[in-house]
């Protein structure tokens, strides 16, 4: 019986250090272009499959790209800001339904999506535990926000503030959550959505406070006429909506002239499309309307073109360690020199010796094999949000 | 058993030349090889165990010409009929030593490993004095310990001529004594022939025969 890998196990696990470097040489090697190729299919799928679901997304001109990864993947780029005219103006056309979105502040690292209910149908997002957005200061979660935050229908949670040093903003919004969505696997399971008035409350543009015709403390009072109160910086403003102070919420002038980020506009048919596209062509021209499945395959092209240099890297590199390799069995067969001979003498036969340092070798690329196995499923396992770290936020 | 003749051996470099013109064997004989160090007594055990090959002459070892073997015949030869002790005992580091001396069984065909040579080993080394050793790798044993694992990896496959070079120069007077005896028993329960080459002069008239290598040189 001739037992190759049980003395190629015992010569390799007395070597340790020897083995392991190997094995550390021969795994980072391999695993990088598998892992490389994973995250970019990966990419490939989640940018894609989000791109080609929404026809087209209208935004202020300036870099699509921005205007496509804040409002399909809520990247934190936010794009230059635009009013609800131009949201209105979509209506206006018959041409498509106009979805506005505004994507600019988070809560607890999450970003904060404000919307209408048309983008829950649009996206085909369903409630799993909770009602949908009803009242002012509602929020719903998506489903790993709602697991990450460990939070449920009933909770709160508290908007965060653009800038921890400015003194002048405005306070943090106490938001109900009102449901949790059903884990749709994109980027929707990563956002707390709310009614776009929401998101203008936590903007600071709509407010509620003492109602100042009440006010009785002299302090809390600027001037006071017979058609206005002015009232001063100690005036209490409520961070929080309930039921008791939800009518003292209000906004100031027209909602029109209000920020959002984009729209996204669902056309009617195809043909509807087209025209729409048609219509903000001029160069005079503010806005932009694009086709998100254009501007994600430019960004992928890019993407590709840098992988094929990384390639290119990786393929010297490899080259280099399996030199490498090469070079440590050889030094280390010189070194067993006096050990291949007693097993010579002993009258082992040149192929026995061959067949051991194959199953050293075979042992070795197995296990590295086995621990980059490993580390891909668990790159896997992490690509979604990865691929997002890397390409999205 | 052994019968050689008109031998001769040099090495590549031509600055040693060994010449045996007649040298027998008989079967069961227990020889000692006695000679100056450089005399060419390890070069001998070599040639008769097909290590290396004459560069005339003839070997035979019963019915077969080990010089008109070819290397995988000699292989075969060694590995299923010959023991030989080596001088510098030659155990593998990273084998325990209950591995070492099962060692000639995971490399070849001809022997099969199976729970009774297993046992035999692990009685043989009771015998030789390093039963509680057998865990232990050759780093951490004494050169007497590492001597009788060398010894019980050659005894183990009963080989029918065992080739001992200098197999009790590391031991103690006692377990020379012991060693000796053991392979003394090996020759007499398996039929064995016994070849060792010794330094050891107090030993001499246990053995049968005594070759003088001084005769042999040129």
């Amino acid at each position: 019986m001739i037992d190759s890998f049980f003395i190629a196990w015992k010569y390799i696990s007395y070597n340790r250090i020897k083995t392991v470097v190997l094995v550390a040489c021969i795994t980072l090697i391999s695993f990088l272009p598998f892992a490389l190729q994973l995250l970019l299919a990966e990419s490939e799928r989640q940018l894609m499959s989000r791109a080609s679901q929404t026809p087209l997304v209208m935004g202020k001109k300036g870099s699509a790209l921005d205007l496509v990864m804040n409002t399909l993947y809520f990247g934190d780029d936010v794009p230059e800001l635009m009013t609800m005219t131009a949201s209105d103006r979509i209506a206006d056309t018959d041409l498509a339904l106009p979805i506005p979105m505004y994507v600019r502040f988070q809560a607890r690292g999450n970003p904060i999506v404000g919307t209408t209910l048309d983008y829950f149908e649009f996206r085909g997002l369903q409630i799993a535990r909770g009602r949908q957005l009803a009242l002012l200061g509602d929020c719903v979660l998506g489903a790993r926000v709602a697991e990450s935050l460990a939070l449920k229908p009933g909770d709160n949670l508290v908007s965060s503030p653009e800038s921890l040093f400015d003194l002048a903003g405005v306070y943090p919004l106490k938001m109900k959550v009102a449901g949790v969505l059903k884990r749709s696997h994109t980027t929707d399971d990563l956002a707390v959505f709310v009614d776009l008035k929401t998101a203008w409350i936590i903007q600071g543009l709509g407010h509620g406070h003492q109602d100042v015709t009440k006010l009785k403390d002299p302090t809390l009072v600027l001037k006071r006429t017979e058609s206005n109160v002015a009232a001063t910086a100690k005036l209490f403003h409520y961070t929080e909506i309930s039921e008791k102070n939800m009518a003292t919420f209000h906004f100031h002038g027209n909602l029109s002239t209000y920020p959002i980020s984009a729209v996204i506009a669902d056309p009617y048919d195809a043909k509807s499309g087209t025209i729409l596209r048609g219509r903000y062509l001029s160069k005079e021209e503010t806005l932009q309307i694009v086709k998100p499945e254009v501007v994600i395959d430019g960004l992928l092209q890019n993407i590709f073109r840098i992988k094929n240099v990384l390639d290119a890297v990786i393929a010297v590199v490899a080259l280099a360690t399996v030199l490498a390799v090469i070079l440590v069995f050889a030094l280390s067969l010189r070194l067993r020199q006096r050990e291949i001979q007693t097993i010579f003498k002993i009258g082992c036969s040149r192929m026995t010796i061959a067949k051991l340092i194959a199953a050293e070798i075979l042992i070795i690329v197995f296990s590295s094999t086995v621990l980059c196995g490993i580390m891909m499923v668990a790159v896997k396992s992490v690509a979604n949000d990865l691929v997002r770290m890397l390409f999205i936020r | 058993m052994i019968a050689i003749n008109n031998l001769a051996f040099s090495y590549p470099t031509g600055k040693f030349l060994l010449q045996i013109p007649e040298f027998s064997v008989e079967k069961h004989e227990k020889i000692a090889v006695i000679g100056p160090s450089g005399t060419g007594k390890t070069t001998l055990l070599n040639l008769i165990a097909g290590i290396i090959t004459p560069s005339r002459g003839s070997i035979r070892i019963n019915d077969t010409s080990v010089d008109q073997l070819n290397d995988a015949q000699r292989r075969q030869l060694r590995i299923t009929h010959i023991g030989f002790v080596f001088q510098d005992f030659e155990l593998l580091d990273y084998l325990n030593v209950n591995d070492n001396i099962l060692h000639p069984y995971r490399i070849t065909r001809a022997l099969q490993l199976n729970s009774a040579v297993r046992e035999r080993a692990r009685i043989l080394a009771e015998e030789m004095g390093i039963g509680d050793k057998l865990k232990r790798r050759p780093n951490d044993l004494s050169q007497g310990e590492k001597q009788r694992a060398a010894i019980c990896r050659a005894l183990l496959p009963q080989p029918r001529l065992i080739l001992a070079d200098e197999a009790t120069g590391n031991l103690d007077p006692e377990n020379k004594t012991r060693i000796l005896n053991l392979l003394f028993r090996a020759v007499a329960e398996h039929e064995t022939t016994l070849l060792a080459v010794t330094h050891d002069h107090e030993l001499l008239g246990r053995f049968d025969r005594v070759v003088d290598f001084r005769d042999f040189r040129i």
